[in-house]
This record gives structure tokens, C-alpha cells and sequence, in this order.
């Protein structure tokens, strides 16, 4: 039969189809980008290389926080097929229930887990490890993964440092794009605080795998991975050997020790006890229930969130500012007759001591009544209107020592005690309807005055360095670590630097004048330390006074500034004065020579006294 | 006698042998690009896939010999009949002692070798074909003759289809194209594809663009067909009605926007009391009005008119085109029904999923899918030669059979698809053209038999790779790994080749 010319349009039919295929593949391949993507996701597998965390280390090159190994089992549970559970219970040395547990919940989970491998058994012993490294191709969708964990060669500052844990939902949500499920992150103290510098930066190796999610070979040979930078190492101010020595000396008993570089405002040693040791901050987890269960709940940082009544101590405040205001001159004498009646009937007691005294001798011997005189002379002053006038006056230059207010230190969660202003009393008795006898007790550092020790610490440092104080903090600047500008800040008070010698001659009495002359703070003294200091005893609602102590040392160009407090310590010069002046003697001359005091200091167990909810 | 010699040599086609010998290479190694990483390297290991087709190709290339050289050409006339009855024996016996293979019962399990008579049967159907067709008396235009030409073809596909290979069966559709070139009506052939289009695009695109379509494809075939007037009026007319009918829906949905803000605003302006908002929401209908209603309206005036002019003017052309769009509308119509209440709800499932309906990468889209991602990633040059991500590791299932496409997509690129295309789409033409100029008939309709089964394997496989055609099992000739599918492609071309240089002896 003849074509009639069928041949070409079946020729054309050929072409047209030929073009159709031709076309659906030119659109596949050249116009859509996509299935490059999905091959991509399809053949190639990333993994995490994490980079190691910044050393964090004390002032003196000691390494307070390092790394080690950790070993850890990942599972995909899409990945994973049948397998030998009792083989694979057996290597990685646990129950089969818990392997299977442990599916069982993932599969639930499998919407929210979606392509990723979640983390089945932390820090595995090297060992086992390696037993589960020869034989995990038996285990598709199980894999091991390689971690650094944190390591602490010293027991100082467990609280400071703080902890790092895997990141929770919260903490993803918080920040959002930095961190991925099973990343871990610093969540408090100096870890959280320095997260940034600390955590580095993480990397990928890129593998090809093939179907069965068999690595086959690295990626363009690795020309595509990207290296993990390691996070920047921290230089923080402690002084390693006088935090620990400082935490021996607070071991049960509650409270804090906070000692300052005064030329620098650097915090050598920051302790509150009862508190977190170190053992247990590598594995926090493990601990949590122990740690959150505690009653003296020693993840709570005394030293800067605690606020305490500073009890005597603030009577230097006082007396700055009498001198200051001109209603007090140092040889100003009050008498004292066990105390200061500021009402018919109305006592303010004190102890027994020599009377009248002057300003050096009442600082020597902490007279409560003289402080009274003193407030009542500042408060009443002629200068100003009314009491309340008086008081905000006052309140504005104790502000200026940092109390009332957050100091602003590099340390996380510092709480700002506080310091009363007229406003306080007009709520409580109304508007002129109080006066500077109704808030006497400010006088010694009572009623509605509360400081953290922190506060008291950076005080002492004030008056060490006559007059100005820098803004305590616990990191130095170091490579690739910068410090903001307020800490090389000279802080000035309110108060005139020449006021300060006078007060400072008081606390040098108070120490150094000998047992027996009245000085309240005799057992504090260091032989050639010329240490100055300042006892106060706080009282307590919950049971017996609070033991307070500051104290700097040498006299001249003072290169330490402490501030030691010890609830239901009793008397200043009972615990805090002795604990105090050790870590002066510690950090000054290097070893103690008071044995049978520093014993008697480690030994001592005040945990029976303490109440608490 | 040294001219006639040299005539002997000229006669065979080396162009198609030069063909046939690059897809075998090319296929080889692309079976050792898709098993390198899984198996053993070596092009040559007797255990490998790559191996075996190298026996495969050794034996298929004495088996080519033997039919150009050895075996005279006019054996294959007279074998058609009993030929074509005993394979349809062995199709029939192989229901019931092969094995079960991923469900279809195909197989002939002859200890090392399996062989699939679905594979011969192709040979035998294309023989016997055209040794009825090339019969002096034959007419398709006659009944009883179409009916024989059809039985031959419908025989085999059913058995095949009762073997659970529905996909090597539809191969036989293509057959169509060769009863066309003898005669079979063009119209028929177009209504057929019409059809399928019709039922395609109504599940995809919807009616709307299908009726659209519908009436372009008509227009086109009327403009070229020369009907109704100026050529150039004609196509002027068509295609700004096309162009209307395109912009209709957005003109249409812009309308009731602006129709439904004046109502709100209206709404607002005037504060409505309860009885009254029937009447109010009287004109609420104007965003109801779908583009399809409109365009039907305009429809049903227009073809009466139609009718009545091809009645007229006694044209056939436009009644045949008239008829075809009544049909066309009704089947747009109730595609939705057929779809919904006759295809079993797997057929359902791998057509949505064909046509982009429904998203099932992991179930019955996953193969597609792998295999739309080795292609894609391929670019226009591809990864290279054994570089390839996908086809390598095993994402693409059956890669060195029926998705061998992937790994020339993928390695290859866009390029490579090209050249294999090219080279097919080049011995489909040769074919065709040397059957054309064959002087006998039965080696002209053999010639088109042969180009219809290669071009049916190649759209139907590469569509399926690409997702054009629902996932359908058949080997792309030559390339595909398998000695059953070679030797039957190397044997259907061969014949061909010894039958055309057979004709060519002689003049």
C-alpha cells in the first residue's frame, strides 16, 4: 500500500514525542533546581564536628575548667532495622528493656525527632565504646558519637563556674538559630555568662552515603567541610588555691566569702556555701534531684543574691557620711551606757566598753550607741527640711558605695539588696509621721537595710582604695576576650577621699590593738599584715545572729579586700573575722600560720543551726 | 558481478548495525556505572551484572550474525504462523509453571537462564502481522480483515496481561501506529489520543482548560485542514478566541472581587434590617459564576451554528470536528466519574500520583520520585562517569533494568539524555524510512512493527523515569540489563536488517 505521506506524520508524531521527553527531562535538569537539593539531602550526610569548649582558667594560668572525652550512642530511629537487641544490650553493656524502651519512645516521638538522630546513652566508658565501634555496621541506624565533656582538674568554684547541659526546648526557642537539639550550652555562672566566646564554633564533615545509610566515602574529599572552631578560652580573676582554701574553711557552715583585688575590683575568691562541687557539675543531670532537693539549696549563690542585714559594718557607713555632711569630726566624743535610749523606755543596747569614746574607738569597739548619735546628727540636720529630707540625702550617698543597686559585675544574676528612702517609711507609717528615732537602727546597719556580701566586699574595697572602688568582676580581659569599659572605671562615692584615713585608723584598732584593749576584731590579727577590719553581728529572725566580718589588708596600698558572712554565726569575731583574716593570711603570706585557728575553722559545723523551710 | 557485489555490501544498513552497537556499549556501561559501588569492580567479573551482559551482548552479537548471514531471509514468511502458535503456547504454559516474581508469572526458570516468551512474542507478533497485512488481498477497510489484524494483536496482550505484566502488554498498543501507516483511519487514531489527553487534563488542569484545550487542538485541526474561509482569517479567529478564553477566568475573578466589594460597601453603608437581607444577597450570585458556565453558554449557542454550516456546505471535516467536541465536553464531564467509580483505587493511586495529584514519596511515588531527583541532579553535563550519588548507592530502585535511564541522566546530564535519545529517535526514523522504501510488503510492515515496539519501550520507559508515564515495567531496548529483552531486540532488529538486505539483492 502506498504512504500517502503517513510516513512523515508518523515521523512528525515521533519527533513531537521525542521533544515531549526531551523536554520533560530539560525541565528536570536544567530549569529546576530542586532535585540537585534532594540528591544532596538524598546522598550526603553531615556530621556535627563540635568544637572543643574555651578553657576556662584562674588567675594564675591554673586550669579551673578543661575538656575530656565522652563517648555517646545516636540513634535515627527511621534507620534503624531488625537487629540482634541481645547482641547490641550485650556490647553496649545495658538491658535489652532499656533498648527497647527507648525505641518504643522514639517511635512515638518520630514526628517531633523527623530525620534526626537523637542521643540513646551518654558518656559510655572507652571500652565499651570500642566494643560498639567494631561491630555497629550489625546496628544500621545506631552510631557513635565522640563529645567533649567538661572536666574540673580543681574543686574551686563550683557555683561561679556554673554548668553546661543539652539544650532544652526553652533554651532553643530563646535563641533562636544558634543551637540545635543536642547541642549543649553554659547555663549558669561563667559558662553561661561567657556562652558566646566559650562555645566556639561547629563544623561539618560531609559523607556520602548510599541507600542503606552506609557511609561510603567523604564528600568532594572533604573540600566542602568546614572546620569547628574551638571556643576562646577564658582568663577569670579567681585565685584558685584561695577559692578552695576558702571553701574548706566554709564547709558547713552557710554563708559566703567574697574577697576583692581592690586596684582592680578583680574578685579573687567568690564562695557561697554550702555549694555545687565540682564532681557534680561534669554530669549535672545525674545530680539534678540530689542538687534541687537539698534544703540548703546549694545551687543559690549566696554571695550575690542573698541579701542580709549587714549588721555593724555599716556603721562605717555612717560615719563616712557624718564626716562627709560635717556633723561628725573624729574626735567627737558620745558616751555609752550599754546602749542608746532614743524613746522613754525605748533602749537600743550595746555592749559593755570604756565610755565616752571617740570616732576611732567607736569603730574599734563597734559602740551602737555612737552610730545612733551619728544617724540621728544626719538625718536631723539643719541642712535639710524635714527627716525625710534627711533621708533621701542619706540614701543617695550610701547608694553611691553600690548598695541598694545591682553593682553590675560580669556575673549573672546579681540581686541588688536595698537600701530604704523616705518613700519606704511614708508607705509603712505615713507621711511625716516617723523620724530619725523611728529608723534608729539604720544606725548599726539593721531594720530595713539588706546587702549581698558582695555589696559588703566591694565596700571594704571602697574604703581600702580611700574612696573609690572598681565594679567587681570575675573574667580578665585575655585574647580574643574583651572586657567592657565600666570595669576599668574608677567608681567614686559620695563621700570625700579624705574622710576615709580616719575610718580606715578605726579598723586598723579594731584589729591590731591586742586582746583585752576592746578592739572587737583581735583574733583577726596577722602579725605584720597590718590587717583593717570591721565586725558586725547581724541579727537574725530565724534563730541566732549572723556572724559579719570585712576586712582589708596591708593597711598602705591594701592588696586584699574581704568580706566574710556567716548566718547563726553568732558574733563577727566568732567566725567571720577568723575566716577572713585566714584568706588574708592565705593570699598575702602564702601558707597559715594559725593551725589550730584554721582548724578549728574547717571543723567547726554550724549546719544544726541553720532553719530553714 | 563486481557491481552487484558492491550493491550486496551497500544493502545492509550499517548506519542501524552502528546504532544498535553503541546503545549495547553505552548500556554496558551504564550497568557497570549502577552496580560498581555494590558489586565487584571489574567490567569483565562473570558474577556481576556487568559481566553477564557482557555474555549477553557476546551472544547477541553471534545471534545478529547468524540471522544477517547464515539464516535465509524468506524462512521468516513462511515461519510466521507456526511461529506465532507456538509462542502463544509457551505464553499460555508460563502462567502455570513459573514462579512467582514480584507477583507476575513470566518467567521460563531453565536452571542458569530465565527467558520471558513475552519477550519472542513480540517477534512472532510482528511477523505474523505483517505476514496478514501483506496479503494482496487484505483490506483493513474490510471488517473481518481488521478484525483478524486486531485478534493477532489482542491475543498476546491479553495473555500477557493475565501473566501480571500489564506494562509489556501495552507495548502492543503501539502496533496501532503500523496498522495506520496501512491504511487503518488517522481519525481514529487521533480520537484515541484525544481521549487520553481529554482524561488527563481534566484530573490535572480541570475542565475549564480542558474544554480550552479541546477547542484549540479542533481549531488547529481545522485551520490546517482548510475549513471555513481565509486561511489567515481563520487562525486570527482562532487564536484570539483562545486568547479570550485563556484571560476569561482572570477577567471573571477580578469582576466578582470588585462585584463583592461594592456589596460590602453597600452592606455597610446602608444599615440592613433582618427581613430585608434575602433581597440584598439577590446579587450575591455574580462571584458564583464560574468561567466553565460562561464559556458552555457561549458553546451551546455555537455549535448548532456549526452543524448546521457543515450541513450545509455537506463539509465533513467540520461535523467530524463538531462530533468530536461533543464527545470531548461529555468525557470532560465525566472523567471525574470514571475516575472516582471504575479504575480499581492502586490504579487510582499511581495515576494521582503520576499526574502530581497527590504527594507519596515513600509509597508508590518513591521510585518515581528517586528517580525524577538521580535525573535532575544531572544538570546539563552530569556528575560524570561513576560519579553519581544517586545511582551508585542505590536510591533508584532496579537501576540496571528498567531505570537505567537514571544513571545516563544523572552521570551524564542533559547532554547524554540527548545523544541516547537521539540515538534512538535515529533508528526509529531509519527504520521507517528504510521500510519505506522496501518494494515488499511484508518487510515494509515488519520494518514498522519494529520501529512501533522500540518506540513504545522508549517512550514508556524514559516517560516513566521522568515521570511522564506512570511507573510501568519495561526494559529501554538494548540498554536495560537483561538477556531476554537483548536478544529479543537484537533478533527483531536483525530480521529486519537480513529482510531489507534481502529486497535490496535484487535491484
Amino acid at each position: 500500500m502506498k504512504s500517502d505521506g503517513r510516513h512523515i506524520r508518523l515521523l512528525i508524531g515521533l519527533g513531537a514525542a521525542v521533544l515531549l521527553l526531551l523536554g520533560k527531562i530539560f525541565t528536570l535538569q536544567i530549569l529546576d533546581d530542586g532535585y540537585k537539593e534532594d540528591a544532596d539531602r538524598n546522598a550526603t550526610i553531615y556530621e556535627t564536628i563540635y568544637p572543643t569548649r574555651g578553657v576556662i582558667y584562674d588567675r594564675n594560668g591554673v586550669i579551673l575548667v578543661g575538656n575530656k572525652v565522652a563517648y555517646d550512642i545516636l540513634v535515627n530511629p527511621r534507620e534503624v532495622k531488625a537487629f540482634d537487641t541481645l547482641a547490641l544490650a550485650t556490647v553496649l553493656d545495658v538491658d535489652t528493656e532499656f533498648i527497647r524502651n527507648r525505641l518504643a519512645e522514639y517511635n512515638r516521638r518520630l514526628r517531633t525527632i523527623g530525620f534526626q538522630a537523637v542521643t540513646m546513652i551518654r558518656n559510655l566508658p572507652a571500652e565499651t565504646y570500642m566494643r560498639f565501634d567494631e561491630v555497629k555496621y550489625q546496628f544500621p541506624g545506631f552510631r557513635g558519637q565522640v563529645r567533649s565533656i567538661r572536666d574540673y582538674p580543681v574543686n574551686a568554684g563550683g557555683n561561679l563556674l556554673g554548668y553546661v547541659s543539652e539544650v532544652n526546648q526553652a533554651y532553643l526557642d530563646s535563641h533562636p538559630g544558634e543551637y540545635r537539639s543536642g547541642d549543649y550550652a553554659g547555663m549558669t555562672g561563667i559558662e553561661a555568662a561567657r556562652e558566646k566566646e566559650l562555645r566556639g564554633e561547629k563544623g561539618y564533615h560531609i559523607y556520602l552515603r548510599n541507600s542503606r545509610n552506609q557511609i561510603e566515602q567523604s564528600f568532594k574529599d572533604g573540600a566542602e567541610d568546614k572546620e569547628a572552631v574551638p571556643g576562646h578560652d577564658i582568663v577569670t580573676t579567681i585565685d584558685a588555691a584561695l577559692q578552695q582554701y576558702g571553701q574548706e574553711l566554709m564547709q558547713n557552715k552557710v554563708g559566703s566569702l567574697v574577697a576583692i583585688e581592690p586596684a582592680t575590683g578583680e574578685i579573687l575568691a567568690l564562695v557561697s556555701s554550702p555549694g555545687i562541687d565540682v564532681s557534680m557539675l561534669a554530669d549535672i543531670g545525674k545530680h539534678w534531684n540530689e542538687i534541687s532537693n537539698d534544703p540548703y539549696k546549694p545551687m543559690y549563690n549566696r554571695a550575690v543574691q542573698a541579701s542580709y542585714p549587714p549588721g555593724s559594718v555599716f556603721k562605717l557607713v555612717n560615719g563616712l557620711i557624718g564626716l562627709q555632711e560635717g556633723v561628725l569630726r573624729p574626735e567627737m566624743m558620745y558616751s555609752c551606757s550599754h546602749g542608746f535610749t532614743y524613746a522613754a523606755g525605748h533602749k537600743l543596747g550595746c555592749h559593755g566598753h570604756k565610755s565616752p569614746l571617740n570616732m576611732e574607738e567607736s569603730i574599734m569597739m563597734s559602740c551602737n550607741a555612737y552610730y545612733c548619735y551619728v544617724l540621728k546628727n544626719i538625718l536631723d540636720n539643719r541642712k535639710y527640711d524635714n527627716v525625710a529630707e534627711g533621708l533621701d540625702a542619706w540614701h543617695e550617698k550610701v547608694e553611691s558605695f553600690g548598695f541598694g543597686r545591682k553593682l553590675g559585675s560580669d556575673f549573672p544574676a546579681e540581686l541588688s539588696g536595698s537600701i530604704p528612702t523616705s518613700k519606704t517609711y511614708n508607705r509603712s507609717y505615713g507621711k511625716g509621721r516617723w523620724n530619725s528615732t523611728t529608723v534608729i537602727s539604720l544606725s548599726i546597719g539593721q531594720g530595713e537595710i539588706l546587702a549581698t556580701p558582695l555589696h559588703l566586699a566591694n565596700f571594704c574595697a571602697t574604703i581600702a582604695n580611700r574612696g573609690h572602688y572598681y565594679i567587681p568582676h570575675i573574667i580578665k580581659a585575655s585574647d580574643g576576650v574583651e572586657l567592657d569599659s565600666r570595669f576599668y572605671e574608677k567608681q567614686y562615692t559620695l563621700v570625700d577621699t579624705t574622710h576615709f584615713p580616719k575610718v580606715i585608723k578605726g579598723m586598723w584598732r579594731a584589729v591590731n590593738s591586742g586582746a583585752g584593749m576592746g578592739g572587737t576584731a583581735w583574733i583577726a590579727h596577722v602579725d605584720s599584715l597590718d590587717i583593717c577590719g570591721k565586725t558586725g553581728t547581724a541579727q537574725n529572725p530565724r534563730g541566732a545572729d549572723n556572724s559579719v566580718f570585712i576586712c582589708f589588708a596591708p593597711m598602705d596600698n591594701p592588696k586584699i579586700a574581704v568580706a566574710c558572712y556567716v548566718e547563726n554565726g553568732g558574733f563577727g569575731a566568732a567566725y567571720a573575722a577568723p575566716i577572713a583574716s585566714l584568706i588574708v593570711e592565705k593570699y598575702l603570706k602564702g601558707e597559715v600560720k594559725r593551725l589550730p585557728l584554721e582548724q578549728r575553722m574547717k571543723e567547726s559545723n554550724l549546719m544544726s543551726r541553720v532553719k530553714h523551710d | 558481478m563486481i557491481e552487484q557485489h558492491t550493491h550486496k555490501r551497500q544493502s545492509i544498513d550499517w548506519a542501524i548495525i552502528g546504532v544498535y552497537l553503541a546503545l549495547v556499549l553505552i548500556g554496558w556501561l551504564n550497568i557497570y556505572a549502577s552496580v560498581h559501588s555494590s558489586e565487584a569492580t571489574s567490567l569483565f567479573d562473570w558474577t556481576s551484572r556487568t559481566g553477564k551482559q557482557f555474555v549477553w551482548i557476546l551472544t547477541s552479537l553471534g545471534l545478529a550474525t547468524f540471522i544477517l548471514f547464515l539464516l535465509p531471509p524468506r524462512l521468516w514468511e513462511g515461519i510466521s504462523i507456526p511461529f506465532y502458535i507456538v509462542v502463544t503456547f509457551l505464553l499460555v504454559v508460563v502462567i502455570f509453571v513459573s514462579n512467582d516474581v514480584k507477583g507476575s508469572h513470566s518467567w521460563f526458570d531453565l536452571g542458569p537462564i530465565r527467558f520471558q516468551p513475552a519477550e519472542i512474542s513480540k517477534i512472532s507478533t510482528s511477523l505474523l502481522l505483517s505476514f496478514v497485512l501483506s496479503q494482496q488481498n487484505f483490506r483493513l477497510s474490510r471488517f473481518k480483515d481488521f478484525m483478524l489484524a486486531a485478534a493477532i494483536i489482542v491475543l498476546p496482550m491479553l495473555i500477557i496481561v493475565a501473566e501480571s505484566e500489564t506494562g509489556s502488554a501495552l507495548v502492543y498498543t503501539g502496533f496501532i501506529f503500523v496498522l495506520y501507516r496501512e491504511g487503518f483511519s488517522g481519525w481514529w487514531l487521533g480520537l484515541i489520543g484525544l481521549v487520553i489527553a481529554l482524561f488527563i487534563s481534566t484530573l490535572t488542569v480541570g475542565s475549564y482548560w480542558s474544554v480550552v484545550g479541546l477547542i484549540a487542538v479542533l481549531l488547529l485541526i481545522a485551520t490546517l485542514s482548510g475549513t471555513g474561509g481565509h486561511p489567515w482569517r481563520r487562525t486570527l479567529a482562532g487564536a484570539l478566541f483562545i486568547l479570550c478564553m485563556a484571560f476569561l477566568p482572570a477577567l471573571l475573578e477580578w469582576g466578582s472581587n470588585l462585584a463583592e466589594a461594592h456589596l460590602d460597601y453597600l452592606n455597610h453603608r446602608i444599615w440592613v434590617p433582618q427581613e430585608h437581607e434575602s433581597a440584598e444577597n439577590f446579587w450575591t450570585f455574580l462571584p458564583e459564576i464560574k468561567p466553565i458556565y460562561i464559556l458552555l453558554a457561549l458553546l451551546a449557542g455555537a455549535t448548532p451554528f456549526l452543524l448546521y454550516l457543515a450541513y450545509r456546505e455537506k463539509n465533513r471535516t467540520v461535523a467530524i470536528l463538531a462530533g468530536a467536541f461533543l464527545l470531548g465536553v461529555a468525557l470532560v464531564f465525566s472523567t471525574d466519574y470514571i475516575f472516582e467509580n471504575v479504575l480499581q483505587p492502586h490504579q487510582q493511586s499511581r495515576i494521582e500520583v503520576l499526574l502530581g495529584m497527590k504527594e507519596d514519596l515513600a509509597g508508590v511515588g518513591y521510585n518515581v520520585h528517586q528517580s525524577k531527583i538521580a535525573i535532575g541532579s544531572g544538570g546539563l553535563l552530569g556528575k560524570g562517569f561513576l560519579q553519581g550519588t544517586q545511582t551508585t548507592f542505590g536510591f533508584v530502585p532496579e537501576q540496571t533494568t528498567d531505570f537505567i535511564f537514571c544513571t545516563v541522566g544523572e552521570e551524564w546530564g542533559f547532554l547524554g539524555c540527548l545523544v541516547i535519545i537521539g540515538l534512538y529517535t535515529f533508528l526509529i526514523a531509519r527504520l521507517i524510512l528504510d521500510a519505506e522504501r522496501c518494494r515488499g510488503n511484508f518487510t515494509r510492515i515488519y520494518g514498522y512493527c519494529v520501529a512501533s515496539c522500540i518506540f513504545m519501550h522508549l517512550f514508556i520507559n524514559v516517560g516513566m523515569t521522568v515521570g511522564l508515564m506512570p511507573v510501568i515495567g519495561i526494559p529501554l531496548p538494548l540498554l536495560s540489563y537483561g538477556g531476554s529483552s537483548l536478544w529479543a531486540f537484537t533478533i527483531l532488529i536483525f530480521i529486519f536488517l537480513a529482510l531489507y538486505r534481502n529486497e535490496k539483492k535484487y535491484f
